[in-house]
């Protein structure tokens, strides 16, 4: 296993995830993950519990660093930096450079509850891309209305509903026109009646042709959009493939019980 | 108004201990009998003690009436006012500083923000002061110049109590930054904010929260702490009114104008913290 250099990755994935391992003390959470993910594709990770998906998402953006393996984005090492046949961690300056390129969406939001709505979408194209205000205002405004909030922008979080708020952070992730998407459960904090608004954006943008990588436990959702489900089990890729395959013919005895608990 | 007797109500059930028919009960909050006779009580001490206050002319009120407006007086509040304010900012500057070290991934900056605080939390501030007061002792000469000259009895006031007030403040501060969720720094890592950024624009603002109300604590008790400075002779409202009655021995009186501009100052700055208060409570109102 060799990691790849920015010219030399050759195929046309937008994340390679080789043998990757990550353990929290003595707890292994993720036992040699190996993962591709298509430019312009939607992959669902499914799971029980425990099983690592968090810490999976975690790590391509580098929130979490692995103890072994390595992942690329768009061609480029996440966190290190190839030299001979050493992976060099990268300084906080670098890392936070390619975080621009990759937006997360949290499973609780987490708006910063201070700014307004408009304030939460613009403050990472200011601060971390040097846009002029004028410029991430005007575009802070097109992405509120596409996802349906447009006259919200003056509002606080805590003003919104929860579905609201997804929406808002959905909203601020692609502020940075980000090569790709990682969605954490977006809709496990919700209220049943307020998940399908923000589905709703998710299946917009997967039309769009986002690369996305999205853990959730909405199976009709992964059969409707995914390009290919991710079944893990105990910090492993248990099965995966396209979701008629994964979803209604699974191979694996454990894919299997998971399933018949969730459907 | 027809249209309204046309809606047809649920009938309402009626409470048990009644007859059916009757109009819906009112509802009577419970007579407080103790409050009220617990505040005639406190009413007809406090006016019992402003009395007795008031015709004891052993408080010699026309003498705090002439010097209360003084211009000694009045310079002393000043000094009060401006030491108060400078330690104040230089101290919660540094003490917002020791907690980022303190809170850092850096194990150096992590020890010397612990021993920092150690130090300077565990000796009296009047000892620290007369430390410093006297650190000519030590060394004689700073950077070829005398030490004397160089710290006036005020330059010691304002390095002996800000260095003081920074150990604390770092406390408030840290406590105020851990008090923001996790969530919140990892979101601003996500989107690529620098350490800087994050800290001035994310987890401070929300950290005010539970800076504001002990860092209101402190202010006030730096405000009358500052008149330990008078036992190096620096000028502030205490010394101020303390020359006067070495003078003339009225020292009851001139006590009480100390006392009248301290609680006239504490009392605004309570009123300050209320809106300060305010200000940093904006996002957090509000219902969904
Ligand atoms: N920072 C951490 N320190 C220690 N243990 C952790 C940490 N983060 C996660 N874990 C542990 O790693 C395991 C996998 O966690 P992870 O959050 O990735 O699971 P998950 O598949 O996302 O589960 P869920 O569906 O409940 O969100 C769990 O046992 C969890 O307790
Ligand atoms: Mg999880």
């Amino acid at each position: 296993m060799s990691a790849p250099t920015k010219e030399a990755t050759g195929s046309d994935a937008m994340v390679e995830i080789r043998s990757v391992h990550k353990s929290f003390g003595p707890l292994e959470v993720l036992r040699g993950i190996d993962l591709s993910v298509r430019a312009g594709e939607v992959t669902v990770v499914l799971g029980p519990s425990g099983s690592g998906k968090s810490t999976l998402l975690r790590t391509i953006n580098h929130l979490e660093k692995v103890d072994q393996g390595w992942i690329s984005v768009d061609g480029t090492l996440v966190g290190y930096r190839r030299s001979g046949n050493k992976l060099y961690e990268l300084r906080e300056r670098e890392v936070l450079r390619q975080r621009t390129r990759i937006g997360f969406v949290f499973q609780n939001f987490n708006l910063f509850p201070h700014l307004t709505v408009l304030e939460n979408v613009i403050e990472a194209p200011i601060a971390a891309l040097g846009r002029p205000r004028k410029d991430a205002v005007a575009a802070a405004e097109k992405l509120l209305a596409r996802v349906g909030l447009a006259e919200k922008a003056g509002a606080y979080p805590k003003q919104l509903s929860g579905g609201q708020q997804q929406r808002v952070a959905i909203a601020r992730a692609l502020a940075l026109e980000p090569k790709l998407l990682l969605f954490d459960e977006p809709t496990s904090a919700l209220d049943p009646e307020l998940v399908g608004e923000v589905l709703d954006v998710i299946k917009d943008l997967a039309r769009g042709g986002t690369t996305m990588i999205v853990v959730t436990h909405e199976i009709g959702f992964a059969r409707e959009v995914a390009d290919t489900v991710v079944f893990m089990d105990e910090g492993r890729i248990v099965e995966q493939g396209p979701p008629a395959d994964v979803l209604d013919r699974p191979v694996q005895e454990r894919t299997r019980a998971f399933l018949s608990k969730v459907l | 108004m027809s249209a309204q007797t046309e809606i047809h109500a649920p009938s309402l059930p009626f409470p048990p201990g009644g007859n059916a028919g009757e109009e819906t009960p009112r509802i009577v909050p419970v007579r407080r009998t103790g409050q009220w006779a617990a505040a005639v009580v406190v009413l007809l001490l406090l006016a019992g003690a402003l009395v007795s206050v008031v015709r004891n002319d052993a408080f010699q009120w026309g003498v705090v009436g002439e010097y209360l407006t003084t211009d000694a007086v009045l310079r002393g509040l000043g000094l009060t006012l401006w030491l108060t304010a400078l330690v104040m900012v230089l101290g919660f500057a540094l003490g917002t500083l020791l907690a980022v070290f303190r809170l850092s991934g850096n194990r150096v900056l992590q020890a010397v923000s612990w021993g920092y605080i150690w130090l300077f939390r565990s000796t009296p501030i009047l000892v620290q002061l007369l430390f410093w007061f006297n650190i000519g002792a030590l060394y004689p000469q700073i950077l070829g110049v005398d030490t004397v000259n160089l710290l006036s009895p005020i330059t010691v006031a304002v390095i002996g109590l800000t260095l003081h007030e920074a150990a604390y403040a770092a406390e408030v501060v840290r406590g105020g930054i851990l008090s923001v969720e996790r969530g919140q720094l990892e979101a601003a890592q996500s989107l690529g904010l620098g350490p800087w950024r994050r800290l001035r624009r994310i987890v401070l603002p929300q950290a005010m929260r539970s800076i504001v109300p002990p860092a209101g604590n402190m202010l006030i008790g730096t405000l009358k702490g500052t008149s330990i400075v008078s036992i190096i002779a620096v000028q502030d409202l205490l010394y101020s009114v303390q020359l006067v009655y070495h003078r003339t021995y009225e020292v009851i009186p001139l006590l009480l104008v100390a006392t009248l501009w301290y609680v006239a100052v504490t009392s605004l700055l309570s009123i300050g913290q209320y809106y300060v208060e305010r200000h940093y409570a904006r996002g957090t109102a509000g219902t969904r």
